[in-house]
Parts: C-alpha cells; structure tokens; sequence
C-alpha cells in the first residue's frame, strides 16, 4: 500500500504528542499513590486532596492574577503596535516592530536573568507584579500578531466613510473598527492568558516568594506522594487550556467571517 | 428608483425645466489648489467651478492627481496651498466630517457589521429625528436606489451593484450638497456598468444635488456628464461639455485620450485668417479652419492633422464624389454588430518618407450591404472641416 509508511509515521508522531497528556487524567483519577500500571481503582480523592491544598489555592490566584493582567497589557499594548504599523508609516517602522517580535524567539531563560538583573538593580522588589512584567513582556508578540492579522484585513476607507458619514476620528474608529477588531482583541486575550498560565521560567525567577501554579506545581514533584494530586491539577490545567485555546480559535474565526475576508491562517 | 427624496431641485426652473448649468450658482469652486506628497505634485494649480446640481467628471489616466482632487474637496487630504469652497465657504480646516459632501468609496466601504439598514442610517445617529422618522427615511432611500425590504440583511452578504446601492443610499439619506463618487463603476461587470450609469444620471436629475465622478473610462465620463475636467499630471488640460471634448479637444493629448482618432504628419503651408494651409499625406493641400486648430503635445511638437473615425466616409465605386476625395487599400475590417471599423492604407506621395499612412474609419453596417473584402480598392470621402490641426 502506497503511503502506508508515512502513514504509521504520521500516527506514531501522534502517539508520541499526546499519549502522555492522555496519561495525566488516568492517573488522575487512578486510586494507587504510584504512577505505574495495572491500575488500582477509580478515585476523586486526588481532586479533593488539590482543592483543599491552600498553598495550592494560593498558586492558582497568583497564577489567575498574573494571566489576566499580563492579558490585558499585552492586548492593550498590543492594539496600538498593531494599530500603528498597519495603518501609519513612521521612519523605523520595520525595526520597531522586529523588536516587539523579538522575545519570541530570545530565550526565556535569558529574558528572565536580564529582567532579574534590572528590577534587582533598579529596587523593585519581587512579587507578583514583577511576573506581570515579565508575562506582558512575551505575550505582546502574539497580541501583536493576532491584532495585526485583525487589523490588515480591514479596508481603509471605512473609516474614512464613517468619518464621511458626520463621526470623529475617535468615534468612528469606536462604532467601526473596534467592533471589527473585537474578536481579534478577545482572541489575544484568551491566547495571552493562556501563554502567561502555564508560563515557567519567568515566574520562577521574578515570583519572588510568591507561588504560581507551574512553580508550585515543580516543588511538588519532590514528594512521591503528592503526585497523584499534581496529575489531578494538571488534568485540570490541560483542560482549561484547550476550553481557551478553541474559544480563541472560535472569536478569530468568527472575526475573518463577519468582516467577509478569506481566512489567512491563524495559530490552530 | 421611484419615490423622489427631495421636492427641491435646483436644476429646474419653477415650470420644471432644466436650467442652464451655467446660469446656476457655484457649489465647488477650486483656486489654484495645489498639493504635495513629499517631493511629489501630485495637483499643480487646479481652478475649477462647478455648479449646483451638475453632473461632473474629472477624467484622466491613473495618477493624474483626479482622485487627490476629489478627496481635498470631501476633507480628507489637506492642501498644501489654494482654497477650496463649498457652497461659499471656505473648507481650509474643515474636517470630512463637518463638510457638507458624502462619499461613494471605490471599495463601498460597507460596514460589514451591521445590517444594510444601519449602514444607511449610519450618518443619522446625530440626527435629532425619532426613531420611526428614521426609519422611514432609511426606506425611502432604499427604496430610491431600487433596494426595498432589503433593510434587514448582513451587509457582507450583498453582490458588488448591491452594495454600490447601498454605499449611494448611505450617502444620499444625509442630503449632502455634494456627492462625491470615487470610481463606484468600475468593480462591476459591463453591463451592471452601463445600467448603473443610466440610473446615476437619472438618480441625479431627480435628487438635484452636485455630483462629482472620478473615473477612468472616458466613455463613462461622455455618457454621464454634464461637463468634464480631463486631468493629466496634476493638470486640468481641458474643461468642457462631452461634445466640446470631442470634436475641439484642446491638445493632441486630449484628443487621444478621448474616444478614437486618427493622427497623420503635417507640413504647415502658410497661414491666413480664415485658416492654415497644410498638407498632410493622401490629403494633398488643404486649409484647416482656424476654429480647428489645437495644440501639440508639447512632448512631440511636430503639427499633425487629426480626425474622428467617422468624419470620414468609405464611398462606393460609384458614388459621386463628395467634398474631397483619396484613395487606398482596406487593410482589415472589425466588425462590431451595429459598426464595423475599417482600416485603410492610403495612396500617398514620397513627400512624407513615402511610408504607407493608415487610418481608420468607422461607419454604421446596414442590412444587406456586404463588408468589403480585404485588399479592395476604395475611396475615402472627407471634408476640410472634419480636420482638426495639431502644432
């Protein structure tokens, strides 16, 4: 059979993916303390044991402030990069917007000493607010690149008519290009959120003492016995993470719909 | 388009005659409207009126500066120097939005998130009416371009002569003193084109409101307006009704890019005050009258002579010879139903380099009359006064 051997590769590539995030809610709900096989029994004791963690507890408010706010900035900031380099030519517009792009590339690790060095260097203390910092700082790159999308595919002269038609500058870009725009701006926010959630290497470095749930998540892997229930978190993380992912996914589409344009291609 | 908008029509007298476009009052007046892009002049001096409730044109190839201009009169370019009035008053400073003009993008610019009803409304949220007054005048202006009870569709869901519609209804509704129309034809196929021009010129006359076309397409100007500015490098090289345009074009250039003509090298003779003596090859000698002599192109000063298509006339072998006569070849025929063209190489001297000088001739194809074959003899029948001199 011609394709057969592509084939098999294109499963076992698969496999390889996503069997061992398919392993997480086995043992999520598998009532033996070792992750091994043959399974014991079924359980939700590990989902209870995680919500009555209050450390736990903690780490998810961290980690839901940070995600939010670095959501917001980044989208904020976003629209206006976004904004100015499909609508204004301005002398260093393609070395400006390399630049914003740039920390998608740069090494974490890198981005996190140097921001440690500098917030050390310059006295601000080490908190949650630091990691917001940092959060905002590498999901601007795919703010910007979902807003641009969002914003290319617009006709200029909408605006303009709507300007002909009596509105402002302001006010047409408020009843014509932000409801244009708004599934892309939700779209950013949900992937920005997303991003920042399980983010590692940043928060590790500017979380100070404060926990966020991939940092929490890591101390824990010391003990043996608190495994089964970072399996149960992770389940919940993994499923949090499509659920946003597929309502983002959903508000871009929807967005290329509404405005008539061909779909040009998006993150899923 | 059947329910009339507005009782006001400032194109007619108080029995309903049209009135003289010239005797109206002014509603654009351009003085010596300039206008830079960097280094770039992209409008070099234009001065121009035109009149209220008049259907004008400003015509000329791509990047003539046609569509500079029209955008500087609806606000959303600033001039560099020059004053702009509308009805009287100066626009210096006066944003798209306060400007007594509406607009017909070439792209419609159709919000593609409303309704159509909403997008005809747009424009009235300012408007202290109620709400059912609104909507009955987004109705009536629907229903003005022929798009009744389609008020409630997704506007991104409409065909392009759709769209168009609701792009002249959008504007329309708001009564501006201008409508300014940027290319609105020329998305559609030929013949939406043709019935929309139909429609335009009779929207117009029913509306009384001035409006302002950009196009390219020189036929589309000819049909539809009452005068046009033919624009070339930020120029206005001529400004004149359709026929003016036709038969005295100002330049070679003009001329050229206005409907077909013919163009033949010319020596001038000697010159009186009735007219030009010149001969041109297969014309022999003959006097031009002084009304038909135009300018050269400055590019390519050398004097030409210069006739329409059908100025001239194929005469059978055995017709009595008319006016002036000369003779040639018919080198091909194209055929277009109600007119063929012809190409004729004529007969002429060795006092032009004795290359063979072809020109063309259209003429009406009646029933039964055979079109000549290739290669037949024939004689050409033409006047002096059908002959414009370029120099």
């Amino acid at each position: 059979m011609r394709g057969g051997g592509l084939r098999a590769y294109a499963i076992a590539y698969l496999l390889f993916l996503y069997a061992p995030i398919l392993l997480l809610p086995v043992f999520a709900f598998n009532s033996g303390t070792i992750i091994a096989f043959p399974l014991k029994g079924f359980t939700t004791e590990w989902f209870a044991q995680m919500w009555g963690n209050a450390t736990l507890r903690r780490a998810m408010l961290n980690s839901l402030t940070i995600a939010v706010s670095s959501a917001v900035f980044a989208t904020c900031l976003g629209l206006f990069a976004a904004r100015a380099s499909t609508r204004f030519a301005f002398p260093g517009k393609g070395p400006i917007m390399g630049l914003i792009m740039l920390p998608l590339v740069l090494p974490e690790i890198i981005v996190s000493i140097s921001l440690l060095v500098v917030l050390l260097g310059i006295g601000i203390p080490l908190s949650v607010f630091t990691v917001i910092l940092g959060h905002t700082l590498i999901c601007m790159p795919y703010a910007v690149a979902i807003l641009t999308t969002a914003f290319s595919s617009l006709d200029r002269s909408l605006e303009e008519a709507a300007q002909d038609l009596g509105e402002t500058k302001l006010s047409a870009f408020r009843l014509v290009i932000l409801p244009l725009v708004m599934p892309g701006i939700i779209s950013a926010m949900l992937m920005s959120f997303t991003i920042s959630l399980d983010e590692f290497i940043i928060a590790f470095f500017l979380a100070g003492n404060e926990p966020t749930l991939p940092t929490y998540i890591f101390s824990q892997l010391r003990f043996p016995k608190s495994i089964p229930m970072i399996m149960a978190l992770g389940t919940v993380l993994v499923a949090m993470s499509i659920l946003l992912l597929t309502v983002a996914e959903y508000f871009r589409r929807r967005g290329v719909a509404r405005t008539g344009q061909k779909d040009s291609g998006g993150f899923i | 388009m059947t329910t009339p908008m507005t009782s006001y029509a400032p194109a007619r007298d108080a029995e309903g005659r049209p009135t003289p476009i010239a005797g109206r009052k002014p509603m654009i007046q351009c003085r010596g409207v300039q206008k830079y892009y960097g280094d770039y002049h992209a409008l070099r001096g234009i001065d121009l009126t035109i009149h209220e409730a008049e259907f004008f044109s400003l015509l000329g190839p791509s990047g003539c500066g046609k569509t500079t201009l029209l955008r500087t009169i609806a606000g959303f370019e600033d001039i560099s120097s020059g004053v702009v009035l509308i009805d009287g008053k100066d626009m210096a400073g006066v944003p798209a939005n306060a400007r007594p003009t509406n607009m017909v993008f070439q792209s419609y610019a159709i919000f593609p998130h409303l309704t159509v009803a909403d997008n005809v409304a747009f424009g009235l949220r300012r408007d202290p009416r109620s709400r059912a007054e609104k909507a009955a005048a987004v109705d009536e202006a629907l229903g003005m371009v022929g798009l009744k009870g389609y008020g409630a569709r997704a506007a991104h869901a409409l065909s392009g002569g759709q769209r168009q519609r609701v792009a002249l209804a959008r504007a329309l509704i708001l009564k501006p003193k201008v409508l300014l129309l940027d290319e609105p034809l020329s998305a559609l196929d030929r013949k939406m084109r043709e019935q929309m021009q139909v429609e335009l010129i009779k929207l117009q006359r029913q509306v009384g409101i001035t409006f302002v076309l950009v196009t390219h397409d020189q036929e589309e100007a000819l049909v539809m307006s009452d005068r046009i500015a033919v624009m070339f490098e930020g120029n206005i090289a001529q400004l004149a009704t359709a026929e003016e345009l036709y038969t005295r074009p100002a330049s070679r250039r003009v001329a050229d890019f206005i409907g077909v003509m013919n163009f033949m090298p010319a020596r001038i003779l000697g010159e009186t005050a009735t007219g030009v003596t010149v001969e041109a090859p297969g014309f022999g000698q003959v006097e031009i009258p002084a009304a038909n002599v135009s300018h050269a192109d400055p590019g390519d000063p050398a004097p030409s002579i210069g006739f329409r298509p059908e100025a001239v006339t194929l005469l059978a072998a055995t017709a009595p010879a008319t006016d002036r006569v000369t003779e040639g070849i018919i080198d091909e025929v194209v055929y277009y139903g109600d007119m063929s063209y012809y190409d004729v190489i004529l007969d002429s001297p060795d006092t032009f380099g004795g290359q063979p000088h072809e020109i063309r001739i259209s003429m009406r194809n009646v029933f039964g009359r055979e079109l000549p074959d290739l290669g037949t003899r024939v004689r050409v029948g033409w006047s002096p006064g059908s002959l414009i001199l370029f120099r």
